[in-house]
């Protein structure tokens, strides 16, 4: 398949919006394909394709019990994506920070001249 | 007054070309608004502690420009405009944005939608940014990473590996 290579990386893994459905559905918890089949709304080959995906890539860890496939969260590969993301969150949280000591003259400001009034 | 907001920014990525930003502030939409949209207000948070804004300049009319410039810490210049697309006071706005630092600017426009949601007194805001693709996105992400040169190249050389 021609589009195999763009999905070997879990950046691009989690770019799929039905993939990071079933992470955060696996980050509450250990789930058998049957729940995340019923949860996601999706049929069962479709689920079974995003799970190989997110296999591949090492975000999931799955286990036979019984006759069950059980497919449990692993967060590590997430790491570099977070940090990527933190850093620009932190960039955002400085301006509002700053823009909240503006606020709070503002409305010190207009408490003033209320009480003028 | 004690705020119970500082460091409370989310950032989301809700599609391959979007990024959205969302904050609550303890403040009513109409001061949130002032501070988002009046020059001298701007002056004082749009840089973060990346550097100091030198020049804010806006036309608050549909149509109108807007220019930000400011000088980072490093020295050098960074500056953003774009046009005012819609706007309602307190409440909604919509501009694009441009970096000029870019070699061709006009061709990585992006689309900003920044909505101001007040509920008893403070007022939540909302950012979408959407960029012209995945790539000019993940550049922007990117870009806000001015600690650790080496984790941003890293993330970098990542992303281009992907996009190989």
């Amino acid at each position: 398949m021609a589009r195999a290579a763009t999905t070997t990386d879990a950046f691009n893994a989690v770019a799929e919006p039905r993939r990071r459905q079933i992470l955060d559905l696996l980050a509450a918890g250990e789930l058998p394909v049957g729940d995340l089949v019923e949860r996601l709304g999706l049929a069962q080959p479709q689920v079974s394709k995003h799970l190989r995906v997110l296999r591949e890539v090492d975000l999931v860890h799955v286990r036979e019990e019984g006759r069950q496939r059980m497919y449990r969260l692993n967060a590590g590969p997430l790491k570099p994506i977070h940090d990527w993301l933190a850093k620009y969150e932190q960039s955002w949280n400085q301006r509002f920070d700053l823009m909240d000591d503006v606020l709070d003259e503002l409305r010190q400001a207009e408490e003033r001249d209320d009480n003028d009034d | 007054m004690t705020t119970t907001t500082s460091g409370t920014a989310k950032v989301t990525l809700p599609a391959d070309n979007q990024i959205l930003i969302t904050r609550e502030f303890n403040a009513p939409a109409r001061l949130v608004w002032q501070a988002y949209t009046t020059p001298d207000l701007i002056k004082r948070w749009w840089s973060g502690e990346r550097g100091t804004v030198t020049s804010a300049e806006v036309d608050l009319r549909v149509g109108g420009k807007w220019r930000y410039v400011m000088v980072a810490n490093g020295g050098f210049e960074v500056s953003f405009r774009g046009e005012y697309r819609e706007i309602t006071p307190a409440e909604r706005l919509v501009n694009t944005e441009i970096f000029e630092g870019l070699p061709e600017p006009d061709e990585h426009a992006s689309l900003i939608t920044t909505t101001f949601t007040e509920k008893d007194g403070r007022t939540f805001i909302e950012m979408l940014c959407e960029y012209q693709d995945r790539t000019d996105r993940d550049a922007v992400i990117t870009s806000g990473m001015e600690d650790g040169m080496q984790e941003s190249l890293d993330a970098l050389e990542k992303v281009a590996v992907t996009l190989a």
